[in-house]
């Protein structure tokens, strides 16, 4: 067999990739329309509003509503899980408001925030957090409900400070459901804040989306996706994966 | 200083609401520097004596007089060490801030761990982290030293290295220890006294001294001590 085995994978997504593109290619071809622009009428967008920093400035401001959105609800929804996997009564007590709020719509979140707290750049980020926070609860509460209680006697035994035990002994059992959240939680966060950008602000890949949505302009909308995905598929791989190797790396590895 | 146990009652409360006795009037001390073993049958309460000590458990009537100074260093039955970090790292937790940096290289040496420093658990045999968690207890310095069978299900010639290499690092700083353990010629080995208890509730049948020293604990007269002890104390209660 020619080529070593971790090329492979490579070889498969490029492949995989550029099947895709013939595909949409052909079709778009075949059938013809200004609404169903073929692949090279989109990147030659791309490039066109690359040059003039349109694509860049609306890119970066959806990444950073990203990630304000991000770390907030991360933070806050880890918080709230870990005190709720650890005691019965709390959680309780809690378990209904965490199902009511994980069944309240993105839409009606987000409306009401622009309502009570004005078109703000805080009521955007606070109104997507938001909608994640619930998500994090039930996966962490998950995670410090399954943690083993024999490190914790451990750590109370040779007397580790909070601080210590909260590092070395708590976090690292629920690293892997942080992870998970983390990996759902991005990919819901950046369709949610193209939401918010479409109701309530001036620049981000959302209002762009709805703007070009008023002139049908499919290729641009297209292009803003594909570009925005590029960013996202780029953070998976430089930092999410990269960090779950990290972590991971006393995990004996299967055969 | 020693270490003065003496627990009236304890009972838990079994899952059909009843309440189970599991230990009723069990006094014994562990005078300064000395090695003393818990020897009873399985489920007579060893490890929950050992747990009221260490303070997991609270609930019992009695009291337990521990060194007031300085901290306890303890092997549990199944190492608990934290897979995700090395076993230097392992070993470094629990010590106090000032001897965080601590050249522990002759302690390493002695259990057999040199070079060992950046394992993770998980690559580790149980031989191997059993020694990682003695090295743990002792890299403490503690002022009392709990072991609960530290070296159940382990292979006969792995346990008694192991037992040699406690008593290597015991010896080197003789500190006021309790074992619990069900094999008897296990406690014959290592202990100044073996506190001999009943089947549940525990409670103590009589103290064992052992005088003969380690280094003339020949297994003969290991065995000829086995044959004394159980013919003070039947095997009604000795699990060996």
């Amino acid at each position: 067999m020619a080529g070593k085995p971790n090329s492979r994978p490579a070889v498969t997504l490029l492949a995989s990739l550029a099947g895709l593109f013939v595909v949409w290619f052909v079709a778009a071809h075949g059938i013809g329309s200004r609404v169903f622009p073929p692949p090279e009428q989109v990147l030659a967008f791309m490039v066109r509003e690359t040059a003039s920093g349109e694509l860049p400035f609306h890119l970066a401001m959806t990444l950073m509503r990203v990630a304000g959105a991000f770390i907030t609800a991360m933070a806050i929804g880890s918080a709230i899980g870990i005190v709720l996997g650890q005691s019965a009564r709390l959680d309780r007590f809690f378990d209904p408001w965490v199902i009511l709020f994980i069944n309240i719509p993105a839409l009606v979140t987000i409306v009401l925030a622009y309502i009570w707290f004005g078109l703000s750049e805080a009521a955007a980020i606070g109104a997507v957090a938001v909608n994640k926070i619930p998500n994090v609860v039930v996966t962490m509460r998950e995670g410090a409900r399954s943690m083993d209680p024999h490190y914790a006697e451990m750590a109370r035994v040779f007397r580790f400070s909070r601080l210590t035990t909260l590092r070395e002994v708590i976090l690292p059992q629920l690293q892997p459901y942080f992870a998970a959240s983390a990996r759902s939680g991005i990919a819901l966060i950046w369709k949610i804040v193209l939401v918010v950008e479409l109701l309530g602000r001036s620049n981000g890949v959302g209002f762009q989306i709805h703007l070009y949505f008023q002139f049908f302009d499919v290729a641009a909308i297209l292009g803003y996706t594909l570009a925005f995905v590029a960013v996202m598929i780029a953070v998976e791989l430089l930092l999410i994966q990269p960090y779950e190797r990290h972590a991971r790396r006393w995990r004996p590895r299967a055969a | 200083m020693p270490l003065e146990v003496s627990i009236r009652e304890k009972s838990f409360e079994t899952t059909d609401g009843g309440r189970l006795t599991t230990i009723r009037d069990l006094a014994f001390t562990v005078g300064e520097g000395r090695f003393a073993c818990l020897v009873g049958p399985s489920g007579c309460g060893k490890t929950t004596t050992l747990r009221l000590i260490l303070g997991l458990e609270d609930e019992f009537d009695g009291t337990i007089v521990k060194p007031e100074q300085g901290r306890t260093g303890v092997v549990f039955q199944e190492p608990r060490l934290l897979p995700w970090r090395t076993v230097d790292r392992n070993i470094r937790l629990p010590l106090p801030e000032d001897r965080a940096r601590a050249d522990l290289s002759a302690l390493y040496a002695t259990l057999g761990l040199t070079g060992m420093e950046n394992f993770f658990p998980g690559q580790l045999s149980l031989g191997l982290a059993r020694r990682v968690a003695i090295a743990r207890a002792f890299a403490l310095e503690p002022s009392l030293l709990l072991l609960d069978e530290p070296f159940v299900s382990l292979d006969e010639p792995t346990a008694e290295r192991l037992r040699r290499l406690l008593m290597e690092v015991w010896s080197a700083r003789p500190t006021t220890a309790l074992m619990v353990t069900h094999n008897l010629r296990e406690a014959l080995e290592l202990a100044d006294e073996i506190v001999m208890l009943s089947a549940r509730p525990a409670t103590v049948r009589g103290v064992y001294r052992v005088d003969l020293p380690r280094a003339e604990r020949t297994p003969q007269a290991v065995a000829a001590m086995l044959a004394e002890i159980l013919a003070l104390y039947p095997p009604e209660a000795t699990d060996t």
